[in-house]
């Protein structure tokens, strides 16, 4: 084990235990009251948001004199004993497996990122953790502890980036074995390219912003970038079914995936040849993708890869309503002529990214915004309170993009759409990767909130985004949420038969006696809500437990028992005991 | 606690007492008119609060909107497969059926109608009494969701005076689904069409495009939030002044747009019109007897004239609490059924759904019971027709003061002054309905005439009393929903062989069944029927309830007997019919001949003189126990091929 590895073994030094991302980025308001985001490592870092107070006290009617600080440092005698099984513990160092019962490290492999699991730790509360924490370096490690698990009958439980946002990496409070996570962070190494077929083999334990750079240095990516890619792992991607920002050009993780290698209980399993596409019988990738961990470790994928592409261009437009917005969306998936990216941000998100731009540098700038704004409100007659917002992101080579921007912005003009210029559309995406951070901040100031996401074909997109809204503000009033909460969606991506769209729901809990419980019975009833709409359980964020009561209605019994038939087959003794899924 | 109620009310719990339930105030809306000036009043700015979702839309783009739908072109598509017709011409017909349907809703026709009816209701009443807080309830729900308002209908003046108290309490407009018989009054009928209302053909029941024409109108309308839409459950106006079986066709169709997800909600708010006298009173009495309906035309409107010389008392309006579809169908209907085939085709509900519809329909229809302001009168016709032979004066009263005491325990919505002595409510009343009742030498008794006039015949004058005892019956039927449970409780008590529980239960039940068509019962509900009904006459002193028995207590005759008297010219009737079909000698009754003969049996009975029961007349008495019989499976329908006439086969 080099050093460099010793320090990727322990992310928590440089990442929170009780908040999302790198520990020296974080929103802020600062002894002005104004809006901060500090650290070094994003466009918005260091900057002065000066609009974002009152956008967060007239939307949540929070004050700044309100505060919940978290608890500040782990508790680590509020950490359970670990429970190990010597003789396991004893073998995986004969074998030379890297292995800690260090608790913070066990703590820190505890939870994903719902809000639940957040909240609890920012309260100090330690629920079950793992008992162990194993770090195998290559294929044949987890080959060795997956068969030492089997013969101790110790429970595993595989850790890629930890973003999940499914209750997927919550220990079982059932369960009494010994529990192990097993953390694939020390297997991300790119093992080959192969530039005559653009394949690229990989371990699985690689984050995507490393693979993503490494490629780049030899001229190439994977495409793949979703909004959790600075710490996400590639095995967590095919293990859940990803899905990239850019999948309309690279495809969502299915599309790129070429082999996979897994490690299970009956052994390890994999096809024998890298085809591109075969027929024979159903695809075992599929029982592999999406299988949440339940079947086995993901130890190398080969993945197709792409040359870089020549030029990048953001856009953005402004359309009157969300109405006409989703509408234009659906004829450039129609004309099969979507950019690399294309999202539509409903007026709450709209006003809600105002409210995070930093302080202009300028006159001039300030000047410009307010000419743009005339012009759009006053003299377009768009409603303030309506207009929304598409942002795009086009790539490939220059020629090309131009002309396939013409022809996006030649659909929008048909549905009163406006080109609001490349700023605002690269503004968007780069709110992306800070919206995470944002949810912390909120919970500074009794705000909690989360996102979740659903699929649904085009003719009810409208009527799903508004009957999940309008039913979370319905259940939050029903509740006792005395302020109505910030309850808004966008349309993330575009298929030919549907879309993605993703919700963001938030709200003020104070005066109420158990916030969590009514934060998750409203998730609860929207689900049910997106459900009833023609919406699908999960477009990319997968089942975990949290979803879990929901599968039968979403795949019926026989689905179920299929997918059951394959557990118990590839794993009859529950060695993979997250209880995901089934 | 009335803030909560519209959150609740959505789930219409049966089980509340309506005894305890609170009413809003209601305050004459005429008052205003009487003060300042019509023409200002017609003219005034008139903006109403819209649906928040509005998309707005001229009447030409709904127009467009309907005809373009997915659905509509669709079944268009089917009907020109399936009858080789070009595809262009069923448009053009569903086009056609479109313009014979759509209303035309102008401001300007609008402003007329509130000038002239601002006149006409001055003239009427003394008074429109409206609860005011359950305007403002209508408002509310108007900007939060698509509404659908569902009066009452006694009277050709429902959907004039609905229209008119929006209008007055600037109200968004709703549009009316009106009988296709007005478009005969071609005037009239055009003033309507232009003031919101919207025909639709009374019957067309295969007719695949006329259905998918005029349910894509009525949702697209729903789903935009156009405006409220208004029609009558019980499907036509109520001759008998009973509520009507509710009709669900038309709930069917507003409902669908929730189940399909296209709205969050649809509120459904009942409205309750009652009259202290019915315009209409003497001709639903011919009606009832045989004489046919008089052909809607605009001369006979304009020989309606002299109704205006006529006192009609005061009308009462009461908006009952919306009632949320969502609330109603919370874990009853699975909305995802819907998720499988794409929405603008049309699909048969569930049969969850088709229950909730139905439930839904008589729930509302008993909401609109329970709200309808019952006068003193009402009592008082009870009693005269309790009583043939005349009551004195003073017995009169006091026995109203007692029926008065009873019907507000019972929960009745009884507008009964509290401030004036019983001498005057009931003198009030009977000056109001001098051609009904009369009062000569201290004593008061129905207004039909003892011996036959001048060159009058024994039928003639048998029918003459029968007019006058319809009409008295019309305004004691409105009271009958206070007392119908505990009524059959009472027959039930006296017939049953014991007074064990369950054989109670079982004689309530069979009165229960028979009568399901003749009074608002919901289906499914007799044992929450029979419960309501034990809990009120043990309220009342009536009767005493142990573990396993129930049986009249000591003090329980009075008001036993009243309510068994209650429901005699009923069972009499029903009693008639039974006896008429017994007697039919023909194997096969063609449907269309069974009321006359029946009517004609009923009045040999009373010439013969063994038969006192005006009301075994009543042609809707008779359907209704055809009906019942049929349910009942004592007589069976038969479909004859060649002539598609039904026809009863007695078993």
């Amino acid at each position: 084990i080099t050093s460099h590895h010793i320090t990727d073994s322990k992310p928590q030094d440089i990442m929170k235990w009780n908040g999302w991302g790198y520990s020296d980025s974080r929103f802020l308001f600062n002894k002005k009251g104004q809006g901060e985001f500090t650290g070094k490592r994003y466009r918005l870092s260091g900057m002065i948001l000066p609009s974002l107070k009152d956008w967060f006290e007239a939307t949540f009617g929070t004050s700044l004199q309100h505060k919940t600080p978290a608890t500040p440092t782990l508790n680590v005698s509020a950490v359970p004993p670990p429970n190990l099984v010597e003789p396991f513990v004893e073998e995986l160092k004969v074998a030379g497996v890297a292995a800690s019962h260090d608790p913070e490290g066990r703590v820190f492999r505890s939870h994903g990122h719902c809000l639940h699991e957040i909240f609890a730790l920012r309260e100090g509360r330690i629920g079950r953790v793992p008992d162990l924490v194993v770090w195998p370096n290559c294929h044949n490690d987890v080959v060795k502890i997956v068969e030492l698990a089997c013969k101790y009958n110790v429970c595993l439980m595989p850790y890629g980036g930890g973003t999940s946002v499914s209750s997927a990496l919550e220990c079982p409070l059932e369960e009494t074995r010994s529990v192990v996570s097993l953390d694939t962070s020390q297997m991300n190494r790119i093992l080959w390219i192969d530039e005559k077929n653009l394949t690229v083999h990989v371990e699985a334990g690689i984050i995507g912003q490393d693979l993503e750079r490494q490629l780049n240095e030899s001229g190439y990516c994977t495409g793949h970038e979703p909004d959790s890619m600075e710490f996400s792992s590639l095995g967590g991607w095919v293990a859940t079914r990803a899905s990239g920002m850019k999948k309309n050009i690279y495809g969502n993780i299915e599309d790129l995936v070429v082999h996979i290698k897994m490690v299970t209980p009956r052994g390890v399993i994999e096809k024998s040849c890298q085809g591109p596409r075969m027929s024979t019988g159903p695809d075992i990738h599929h029982f592999i993708m999406g299988s949440e961990g339940t079947l086995g470790v993901v130890t190398e994928v080969t993945m197709k890869i792409r040359p870089l592409p020549e030029y990048q261009k953001y856009g953005s437009i402004v359309f009157p309503n969300f109405q006409q917005g989703v509408s234009c969306l659906r004829e450039v998936a129609r004309q099969r002529c979507a950019p690399a990216s294309i999202r539509l941000m409903d007026n709450e998100q709209f006003q809600f990214g105002h409210a995070l731009k930093p302080q202009v540098s300028s006159i001039f700038t300030s000047f410009l915004d307010g000419l743009k704004k005339f012009y759009i409100t006053k003299f377009k007659g768009f409603e303030p309170h309506h207009l929304c917002v598409a942002t795009l992101l086009f790539e490939g080579d220059r020629e090309k993009v131009l002309q396939h921007e013409k022809q996006v912005y030649d659909i929008a003009a048909k549905f009163g759409g406006l080109a609001a210029g490349e700023d605002n559309g690269q503004r968007g995406y780069m709110l992306t990767f800070v919206i995470a951070y944002l949810r912390d901040l909120g919970m500074d100031y009794y705000v909690i909130g989360e996102s979740f996401e659903t699929s649904v074909p085009w003719d009810r997109v409208l009527d799903l985004c508004r009957n999940v809204k309008e039913r979370i503000v319905r259940e939050c009033k029903e509740r006792g949420v005395q302020f109505p909460p910030f309850s808004t969606c966008r349309v993330t991506q575009t298929y030919d038969a549907g879309a993605c769209v993703y919700f963001y729901f938030a709200f003020n809990y104070r005066g109420l006696a158990d916030p969590l419980h009514v934060y998750e019975r409203v998730e609860h009833e929207a689900r049910e809500e997106i459900l009833a709409n023609g919406g699908s359980l999960s477009h990319h964020h997968g089942v975990g437990k949290l979803r879990k009561e929901w599968m039968r209605e979403a795949v019926s019994t026989v689905g179920l028992g299929m997918l059951q038939s394959v557990k118990e087959y590839v794993d009859p003794n529950n060695i993979f005991g997250n209880r995901n899924l089934l | 606690s009335t803030r909560r109620g519209i959150a609740t009310t959505g789930r219409l719990n049966p089980k509340v007492n309506p005894g305890l339930k609170k009413r809003d105030e209601l305050e004459d809306m005429l008052e205003e008119r009487r003060r300042s000036s019509d023409a200002r009043h017609a003219l005034r700015c008139y903006a109403p609060a819209v649906y928040k979702g509005l998309a707005p839309r001229e009447v030409s783009a709904l127009r467009g909107a309907v005809l373009q739908s997915d659905a509509l072109q669709h079944v268009i598509g089917q009907v020109s497969a399936e009858c080789g017709e070009r595809r262009e011409l069923v448009q053009e017909e569903a086009a056609h059926l479109l313009d014979e349907m759509a209303h035309r809703l102008r401001l300007g026709t609008v402003r007329f109608f509130a000038y002239v009816l601002s006149k006409v209701f001055k003239t009427l009443f003394r008074s429109v009494r409206v609860n005011e807080e359950g305007v403002q309830r209508l408002q509310q729900a108007i900007q939060d969701h698509p509404v659908v308002l569902l009066p009452s209908h006694r009277s050709y003046m429902d959907f004039l005076m609905m229209s008119y108290i929006l209008y007055t309490y600037d109200l968004a407009l709703p549009v009316i689904a009106a009988g296709m018989d007005f478009m005969s009054m071609k005037v009239v009928g055009e003033m309507l069409r232009m003031s919101g209302a919207f025909f639709i053909r009374r019957s067309f029941g295969g007719d695949k495009l006329y259905w998918a024409v005029f349910s894509e109108y009525v949702k697209t309308m729903l789903r935009t939030g156009y405006a409220p839409i208004e029609f009558f459950l019980e499907g036509t106006r109520s001759r008998t002044g009973k509520s009507l079986t509710p009709k669900t066709g038309l709930l069917n169709i507003v409902m669908e747009p929730f189940f399909k997800g296209e709205v969050f909600d649809i509120h459904l708010v009942p409205v309750s019109i009652s009259y202290d006298r019915i315009l209409e009173e003497s001709l639903y009495a011919r009606e009832l007897l045989g004489v046919p309906k008089p052909k809607e035309t605009t001369s006979g409107l304009l020989k309606a004239r002299q109704i205006l010389r006529e006192d009609y008392g005061v009308m009462h309006v009461y908006f009952g609490h919306p009632v949320s579809v969502r609330s109603l169908a919370q874990g009853r209907v699975k909305r995802s059924q819907y998720n499988l085939v794409p929405r603008h085709i049309p699909q048969r509900p569930c049969l969850a759904a088709q229950a909730l519809v139905g439930e839904a329909a008589f729930r509302l229809v008993r909401l609109q019971e329970q709200a309808m302001v019952l006068r003193p009168w009402t009592l008082v016709a009870t009693l005269l027709l309790q009583n043939p032979d005349g009551m004195d004066l003073p017995v009169l009263e006091e026995q109203a003061a007692w029926l008065r005491r009873l019907a507000l325990s019972f929960g009745a919505f009884l507008d009964w002054p509290d401030c004036k002595p019983c001498r005057e409510v009931v003198g009030a009343g009977l000056a109001l309905h001098k051609n009904l009742a009369r009062v000569s030498g201290g004593r008061v008794r129905l207004a039909v005439a003892e011996t036959p006039g001048v060159g009058q015949t024994a039928e003639e004058l048998a029918f003459d009393r029968a007019v006058g005892v319809l009409s008295c019956a019309s305004y004691r039927n409105q009271i009958l929903h206070v007392f119908i449970r505990p009524a059959l409780l009472s027959v039930a008590l006296r017939t049953a062989n014991s007074s064990r529980k369950d054989e109670v239960y079982t004689c309530f039940n069979f009165l229960w069944t028979v009568f399901s068509n003749e009074f608002i019962l919901c289906p499914g509900a007799s044992v929450q029927d029979f419960e309501e009904a034990c809990y009120l006459l043990g309220k009342c002193c009536a009767v005493q309830e142990s573990q396993q028995d129930i049986v009249m207590s000591e003090g329980g005759h009075a008001t036993l007997a009243f309510l068994r008297a209650l429901l005699d010219p009923f069972l009499q009737g029903y009693q008639v019919v039974c006896q008429y079909l017994c007697k039919e000698t023909e194997e096969n009754l063609r449907e269309n001949k069974f009321v006359p003969a029946a009517r004609n049996f009923a009045l040999q009975l009373i010439l013969a003189g063994t038969l006192k029961c005006y009301e075994a007349l009543s042609s809707d008495l008779q359907k209704n126990a055809l009906a019942a019989l049929v349910q009942l499976e004592a007589v069976t329908k038969v479909k004859v091929i060649p002539t598609q006439k039904p026809v009863h086969a007695r078993l």
